[in-house]
C-alpha cells in the first residue's frame, strides 16, 4: 500500500508491523467490522418489526392468527437458534428459487429434487448465472440479514408480548371509557407506554444480537471471524509476510472488539433506561420522581 | 436394510462404535433420526457436565463478587464481564487456538527427584477443551444469576439469622445459600436450557469432530449438506432439542418445588421460560 512497503523482506519491528497491518487483506478485515455494524443496524429496526408483528397477532382476536403469532413467540425457547440459522439459510434460498421456478418456467417437466440434486431451470437462479460476483455476495448477506431477522424477530416477539401484557388493564379501559376506539387505545395508550416495560428485555437482545454477529462465519459470509481465522495461519516463506501461526492473536483482538461494543451498548442503555422511566408509574420511576 | 440394523450400526456412532463410514447415499429417514440422535449423546454430555461443575464454579464467583475484599471481588467481576461481554463463538475459537499453542510433547516439570510430564494434547480435542469452555461461560453467566439473587436475599430473612444467633459459614449454609437458590432457580433454568443449546456450537467452532464424531447438529448439518434438503434434518435436532427442553424443565421443576416446599402452595413461584441467555 505505501511505496516504503515496496519489499518487505527487507523491513523489521516496526516498519514490518506497519507494512504487514496495512496490506490489502488487512484493509479487507478492517472492511469486516463493517460488515458486522452494517449487519447490526439493519438487523435490529427488521428484527424489532418482526417483533411487533409477532407479538400483535397473538394478542389478536382471530384464533389461527393468534396461533401463528404464539408459534412464532415460541420457536426460540425449545430449539437452538444456530439450528435456525443454518436452517433458513438453505431454506430462504430454496424457497425463493423455487417460488421463481413456478413463475418462469411453467412448462419445465422435470423434478425438481432428483436424487440429491435441487435444480431449477436456469432462469430461476438467484442470482443469476452470469452475475457479477458482488450480487453473489450481497444475495448471500441478505439472506443471512432475513435469517438473523426472523430468529431475532421471534425474541423480540417474545419480549414485547410480555411488556404488552403488563401495560395496566386500568389504562387501556379508561381509554376505553373515554370512547377510544381498539386501534387508538392499541396507538395512544398500549404502546406509548410498553416500551418502559420492554426495555429490559430489548436491551437484553440488543446484547445477545451483537454477541451473535460472529454466527454470520456460520452462513458462508466473509466476515471478521473468516478473516481472522486466514489471515492468522501461519504463513510460510512463500508470501510476503511469513509468520508462525497468530490466529490466537487475531481472536483475541475480536474479543477486546467485541467486549468494548458490550461495555459501550450497557452504558448506553443504562442511559436510555434512565431516560425512559421518568414519569412512569414504576417503581424506578417512583425512584426518581422522589429523588428529584 | 432394517431400521433396526441402522440403529444398531449407527445409535452409538458419536462415540466411535459401530459402523466406521458415515452413509453416504439413500438416506433413510431412519439414518438421519439414528445419527441425530446418536449425536445427542455429545449435547448431553457437553451440557451435563458443563452445568455441573459449572454450578461449584459460579457460586464461588458469585461470593466472590459479593466479597467486600477489592482483591477477591475484582477478579471476579472481570471473570463474568469477558464470559458474558464476549461471543461464546469467539471464547471456542480463542481457547482452541491457545490449546493448540501448548507444546505438543508436552510440558515437563521438575519435580526434585522426578520430572512431571504434563500432556497437553488432549485439550485440543473437542471433549475436553470445548468442555472447559463452556464451564468457564456458564459459570460466569451463572454467577451473575446467583450474584443477583444473593443482593435481593431479603433483609428481614438475615435480620432473623442474626436473631437466632447464627453467624459466618452456619449463617450462609443455613439461611443465605439456600434463598439464594431459591430466588435464582427460575433464571438457572434458563441458563441450564441455554447451555444446552449452545453445545451445538462446538463443532462449528475450530473444534475438530475426531473421525466425525460429532453432535446432533453435526450430524444434521452432514445430510443437509449431502442431500441438499434442509426440511429434513434440522426439523429432526427440532424435535430431539424440544425434548431435551422439556426434559430438563421438568427436572429444574422438582428442584425449584423442593425449594420452596417450605412456602404454601398458592405463593410458590413457578417456572416460566424466558428467552433471554443465548450466547
Amino acid at each position: 500500500m505505501f511505496s516504503a512497503c515496496a519489499d518487505p523482506s527487507s523491513l523489521d519491528g516496526l516498519a514490518w508491523l506497519g507494512c504487514y497491518l496495512t496490506t490489502g487483506k488487512h484493509i479487507d478485515f478492517y472492511w469486516s467490522f463493517l460488515t458486522v455494524l452494517v449487519l447490526l443496524a439493519v438487523t435490529a429496526p427488521v428484527a424489532l418489526a418482526f417483533g411487533f408483528g409477532g407479538a400483535m397477532a397473538a394478542r389478536s382476536p382471530v384464533l389461527p392468527l393468534r396461533l401463528v403469532g404464539k408459534g412464532y413467540a415460541a420457536m426460540v425457547r425449545g430449539i437452538p437458534d444456530i439450528v435456525f440459522f443454518l436452517f433458513f439459510v438453505i431454506a430462504l434460498d430454496q424457497g425463493l428459487e423455487w417460488m421463481l421456478h413456478q413463475a418462469r418456467c411453467p412448462d419445465w417437466t422435470d423434478p425438481i429434487r432428483q436424487g440429491l440434486e435441487f435444480r431449477v431451470c436456469p432462469e430461476a437462479k438467484i442470482p443469476s448465472g452470469n452475475a457479477a460476483q458482488i450480487w453473489h455476495r450481497l444475495y448471500g448477506f441478505g439472506l443471512a440479514v432475513v435469517t438473523f431477522a426472523i430468529v431475532f424477530g421471534a425474541f423480540a416477539a417474545n419480549v414485547l408480548y410480555g411488556a404488552m401484557q403488563a401495560v395496566p388493564k386500568a389504562q387501556l379501559e379508561t381509554g376505553e371509557s373515554f370512547g377510544m376506539s381498539q386501534r387508538q387505545v392499541f396507538h395512544r395508550i398500549l404502546v406509548p407506554q410498553m416500551w418502559v416495560y420492554a426495555l429490559p428485555g430489548l436491551s437484553n437482545l440488543w446484547m445477545i444480537l451483537i454477541k451473535a454477529t460472529p454466527l454470520l462465519f456460520l452462513l458462508g459470509v466473509q466476515d471478521i471471524v473468516y478473516w481472522a481465522r486466514e489471515l492468522g495461519g501461519s504463513k510460510t516463506s512463500a508470501f510476503d509476510y511469513p509468520h508462525p501461526d497468530w490466529r490466537l492473536y487475531y481472536f483475541l483482538g475480536l474479543l477486546v472488539f467485541y467486549l468494548c461494543m458490550t461495555r459501550a451498548s450497557e452504558i448506553v442503555l443504562g442511559r436510555l433506561t434512565q431516560r425512559l422511566t421518568r414519569g412512569q408509574a414504576t417503581l424506578a420511576g417512583n425512584a426518581r420522581r422522589k429523588a428529584a | 436394510m432394517s431400521c433396526l440394523q441402522i440403529i444398531g450400526d449407527y445409535a452409538f456412532r458419536s462415540l466411535g462404535y459401530g459402523e466406521r463410514l458415515l452413509p453416504r447415499s439413500d438416506f433413510t429417514l431412519c439414518h438421519q433420526v439414528t445419527l441425530i440422535g446418536s449425536g445427542l449423546i455429545w449435547n448431553i454430555y457437553f451440557g451435563a457436565l458443563a452445568l455441573i461443575a459449572g454450578f461449584f464454579l459460579a457460586n464461588a464467583v458469585a461470593l466472590a463478587r459479593a466479597s467486600g475484599r477489592f482483591w477477591l471481588r475484582k477478579p471476579a467481576e472481570w471473570f463474568i464481564f469477558v464470559f458474558r461481554g464476549s461471543p461464546l463463538f469467539i471464547q471456542f475459537f480463542l481457547f482452541y487456538e491457545a490449546f493448540v499453542l501448548l507444546p505438543r510433547a508436552g510440558f515437563d516439570i521438575p519435580l526434585g527427584l522426578i520430572t512431571l510430564t504434563v500432556e497437553t494434547d488432549w485439550l485440543t480435542r473437542a471433549w475436553a477443551g470445548a468442555l472447559i469452555v463452556l464451564f468457564l461461560n456458564t459459570a460466569a453467566y451463572s454467577a451473575e444469576i446467583f450474584h443477583g439473587a444473593l443482593q435481593s436475599v431479603p433483609r428481614g430473612d438475615i435480620e432473623a439469622a442474626d436473631a437466632y444467633g447464627l453467624s459466618g459459614w452456619a449463617r450462609f449454609r443455613r439461611v443465605l445459600w439456600p434463598t439464594m437458590l431459591r430466588l435464582a432457580w427460575p433464571a438457572y433454568t434458563n441458563e441450564a436450557i441455554f447451555l444446552f443449546h449452545a453445545t451445538t456450537l462446538v463443532f462449528f467452532s475450530g473444534f475438530p469432530a475426531f473421525q466425525q464424531r460429532g453432535d446432533a447438529l453435526y450430524y444434521a448439518n452432514y445430510f443437509a449438506d449431502k442431500t441438499f434438503n434442509p426440511f429434513i434434518p434440522y426439523p429432526i435436532v427440532a424435535v430431539y432439542f424440544i425434548l431435551l427442553t422439556l426434559l430438563l424443565t421438568w427436572a429444574f421443576g422438582r428442584v425449584n418445588a423442593r425449594l420452596n416446599r417450605h412456602l404454601p402452595s398458592n405463593i410458590r413461584p413457578g417456572i416460566r421460560l424466558r428467552a433471554q441467555l443465548i450466547r
